[in-house]
């Protein structure tokens, strides 16, 4: 009787990339939710479109490659990748804005690098920084969330601004935005208004909620439940939101602490922007992110300092997608000088 | 059965300071293990025809000391040891050994090799035996380890290295007897230590006596409470607190030699180092039964416990079958195979390897023949897997604590520097961090063969140093022949001048000398005439003319020269 050859380990655990993915994909859908519910359609045309752009420019180049298409869009990546950059656009960008950065984060930062696996930077946040400094007006074209607002603004008004650029009669883009917490903030603080009395001021103050901002408080940690279902998963590592979160807790407190009137609370830090879904959804991007265990406390760490430090200091309200790509480039340097001590290598270090 | 004795001797007994710790890593599996372990084992079926390799073990093979025709006796030597790491093989039957030379063996690289194929003549006839028994306590640990030499002894854990080697006296603290056997469906020592816990208890004291060993730990699975009961009991009954039976957690791989002694000891042993630095020594149940063997009956090691199982055949079981039985004949005897059976590994599903015929002998590393049906097994897919995304779960479980995802990215792309520097050789080829690889990556498989190719490439080198050196060598002869010959031109051509009569040196110089020498005589004459003649008292008048009339001589002599 003849036998069949194969290579050992010849059990396995059965899991696979996309079921990996696909958690991820789930994980993110309590936050998206409230993101739709306190931001209205605008969240909505951005998933769609970027869903639709990315999937299609993930097909396109690997046709070129003359690569497998079928097992490559299924594998999920690709959706996390939209899914992460239109949660992150602003909701009433234009619609060709957001074509631009799902092409750049699919195209040059994923496929050009050589696809899954082989991308040095997330590719989300690629797109998000290309069109965050390209088109720096329309990166602020954020809505008032629900409960400042009273309700949304109509399917046409918001299909509107976005596919056609045209607002509604008798109103300005600018009546139908509204700056967010962070960069009321931001502005506020510049113009020594202080934290208190930004908070107090008639046009920002009923953006503020409870603690971080209305409906960003939500959406935060609504990530936050879906980030920390994924580690009981064991679906993401949890070294990196950990270290990222208590370096960003610490810096922010040390602050805010040290001058309340200037520097906003650590639990505005924690709950407002991005922070949460930095945490548990693109800072783990394993492919981009360290792959040692001592690499991914610092990658986290950095990511939390430079975060801070761009929030506080720099040009953007929100420095995630720079603090997460700048600590990408120094990820290959981390892995190397990280590597964990062998078994039965007893040199002292 | 040999009913033992065991002397009660007083032994230093020291308190092990480790408490049962933990390693790195490692998976939780499903073990399949109530397939075989429940039956005793059986004693195989004899056979016609035994296939007996020469080389079963770690290190040399031995010479072949037997002739085709040859008539031997069952357990009679077939091989001798020509260097210090090899293991005799002895003959399993008595009978006619029909044929040596190539035939197909067990093997991941499935070739053939020598054999010594013997025909049974089905009468048992043994070689003489001498027991040494109980008076192994009076032996030095040289004569005792040259009989578990001798008796071919391997360890039979799987990694059938010579046990006599590894017994070589050193400041060994702690024996460890591994009865963890971790691998899913692996039953042999599970069943071993059940039925003959006396026996290895014997063996490991046995090993203690030949490495003055000063604990010992008998280290088995908490999935085994069966085997753990049984070498309590043992262990009980030998009463002197010397042996401690230690249940470990069921973790795979705690029963990889090095996990183990960590586990147990707290240590690590170190990168290119032996257990031995670190004062343990660590044996299989299997091979301590055998050494029992050896030493209580005088039998070398011609038989082993294998076990037969998976879903692909009828009646699981153990066997205690003899060295050089057909797999096939094994396999009729546990009922044949299902329909569906499909591979045959030998060995476990972590670590084991495929046959591709059963037409094979057992030999001393078959601890376990697994024929699995297709839907019992998922090896990893070599033709296409995904990329590898860097999820760390496979550095999670290393326990080697070496980095998989970064050694397979260099080993992948054939950066084999940087694959070992990454530590490639410290994989102990566990299977862990393909188990648990959401890509499906067979890493392993990438490991064997950078691993392999670093190999090939080494000896290459080696082969280029030497042609190199060679070369340099033939180059300095040379050149230094040719200086020689160079030096002897030169040689001849000076005897060639001096023959043509042209002035050599040394000739204007005796002509120089006779010169200065004419002119020193010439001087001395002058001055003899200035000074006064001496001894001219009481010479004889005769004497006084002879020197008158030679003064005139000298006298007219003078002027003439003068003028």
């Amino acid at each position: 009787m003849l036998f069949r050859k194969a290579h050992s380990p010849f059990v396995n655990a059965q899991t696979h990339v996309h079921s990996i993915m696909y958690q991820v994909l789930a994980a993110l859908i309590p936050g998206a939710l409230a993101s739709i519910y306190f931001f209205g359609w605008g969240v909505l045309f951005n998933l769609i479109i970027a869903a639709g752009v990315c999937l299609l420019s993930e097909a396109a180049v690997l046709k070129l490659r003359s690569r497998p298409i079928e097992p490559a869009l299924k594998d999920g990546s690709t959706l996390i990748t939209a899914c992460l950059l239109a949660l992150a656009l602003p909701p009433l960008v234009p619609w060709w804005l957001t074509v631009i950065a799902s092409i750049f984060a699919i195209v040059v930062a994923k496929q050009l690098y050589g696809g899954l696996g082989f991308n040095l930077f997330n590719p989300a946040m690629v797109g998000y920084v290309v069109v965050m400094v390209s088109f720096p007006r329309e990166m602020t074209y954020w809505t008032a969330p629900l409960g400042v607002m009273d309700q949304w603004h109509s399917f046409g008004d918001v299909f509107n601004v976005i596919f056609r650029g045209t607002v509604p009669a008798q109103v300005s883009i600018d009546s139908i935005t509204m700056a967010t917490p962070m960069d009321a903030i931001k502005t506020q603080v510049a113009l020594e208004q202080g934290i208190s009395s930004t908070r107090q001021s008639p046009v920002y103050g009923p953006l503020f909620g409870v603690i971080a901002g209305k409906g960003w408080e939500w959406i935060n940690l609504l990530f936050l439940a879906g980030g920390l279902w994924l580690i009981k998963l064991k679906t993401i590592d949890w070294r990196i939101p950990v270290s990222f979160l208590l370096t960003l807790l610490l810096i922010s407190n040390f602050f805010a602490v040290s001058d309340y009137a200037t520097y906003p609370s650590a639990l505005f830090h924690l709950l407002s922007g991005g922070t949460m879904l930095c945490a548990f959804f693109i800072a783990t991007d394993p492919i981009s992110a360290s792959t040692t265990p001592r690499g991914r406390w610092i990658y986290g760490a950095g990511i939390g300092v430079l975060t801070y430090s761009i929030r506080t200091w720099g040009g953007y309200p929100d420095g995630i997608a720079f603090a997460v790509v700048f600590m990408n480039i120094t990820v290959p340097l981390l892995d190397y000088y990280t590597r964990p001590k062998t078994y039965g290598d007893l040199e002292v270090d | 059965m040999v009913v033992m004795q065991r002397p009660k001797k007083p032994r230093l007994i020291m308190e092990s300071t480790h408490k049962p710790g933990h390693f790195h890593g490692g998976l939780r599996l499903n073990y399949h293990k109530e397939l075989s372990n429940q039956n005793a084992i059986v004693a195989g079926k004899a056979q016609d025809r035994y296939v007996v390799p020469v080389q079963q073990h770690i290190g040399a093979s031995g010479e072949i000391i037997v002739e085709t025709g040859q008539r031997v006796l069952k357990g009679q030597i077939l091989t001798r040891p020509k260097k210090l790491i090899s293991a005799p093989v002895h003959a399993p039957v008595s009978g006619k050994v029909v044929d040596i030379g190539k035939h197909a063996v067990p093997h991941p690289s499935g070739m053939p090799a020598d054999c010594i194929v013997i025909e049974n003549d089905f009468q048992e006839k043994w070689i003489e035996r001498n027991p040494v028994g109980d008076r192994y306590n009076q032996m030095n640990s040289h004569d005792m380890r040259n009989i578990v030499r001798d008796a071919g002894i391997v360890g039979l854990g799987g990694a059938v290295f010579p046990a006599a080697i590894k017994q070589t006296e050193t400041n060994i603290h702690t024996l460890i007897i591994n009865g963890v056997e971790c691998e899913p469906y692996i039953t042999c020592d599970d069943r071993l230590m059940r039925e003959r816990a006396r026996e290895i208890l014997s063996g490991a004291d046995i090993i203690t006596h030949i490495i003055k060993a000063r604990e010992c730990v008998i280290a088995i699975e908490d999935n085994k409470l069966e085997a753990i009961a049984a070498m309590q009991a043992v262990v009980d009954e030998d009463g002197t607190g010397f042996f401690r039976v230690q249940s470990i957690p069921t973790i795979y791989p705690s029963g990889s030699e090095k996990q183990l002694i960590t586990l147990l000891t707290g240590k690590e042993v170190p990168i290119n180092g032996l257990p031995a630095d670190i004062d343990v020594l660590c044996q299989n149940v299997g091979t301590a039964y055998a050494i029992h063997k050896a030493v209580y009956d005088d039998e070398p090691l011609i038989s082993r416990i294998v076990t037969f199982t998976g879903k692909g055949i009828k009646q699981p079981q153990n066997l205690e079958v003899l060295i050089g039985t057909s797999i096939a004949d094994c396999a009729a005897q546990c009922g044949g195979y299902s329909d569906d059976a499909s591979c045959l590994i030998m060995g476990g599903p972590m670590m084991g390897y495929t046959l591709s015929s059963d037409q094979l002998p057992i030999v001393k590393a078959s601890n376990c023949l697994l024929v699995t049906t297709s839907d019992e097994i998922h090896p990893a897919n070599t033709e296409a897997h995904l990329p590898c995304i860097r999820c760390g779960r496979c550095v999670d479980v290393c326990p080697a604590k070496l980095l998989p995802q970064q050694i397979y990215w260099y080993a992948s792309t054939h950066n084999f520097e940087r694959a070992t520097e990454y530590h490639l050789f410290d994989c102990i080829e566990c299977g862990c961090c393909t188990y648990v690889c959401p890509s499906q990556i067979p890493l392993v498989q990438y490991y064997r063969s950078a691993k392999s190719e670093i190999w090939t490439l080494e000896a290459e080198r080696k082969k280029s140093n030497h042609a190199r050196e060679r070369h340099e060598a033939r180059e300095h002869r040379l050149q230094q022949q040719k200086r020689e010959r160079e030096e002897n031109l030169r040689k001849k051509k000076e005897m060639l001048n001096k023959k043509k009569g042209e002035p050599a040196e040394s000739e204007i110089d005796q002509k120089k000398s006779a010169i200065e020498a004419a002119l020193a005589r010439v001087k001395q004459k002058k001055e003899s005439q200035s000074v006064a003649p001496k001894n001219v008292d009481h010479l004889s008048a005769d004497q006084q003319r002879q020197i008158k009339e030679a003064d005139q001589r000298r006298q007219t002599n003078g002027k003439e020269s003068d003028e």
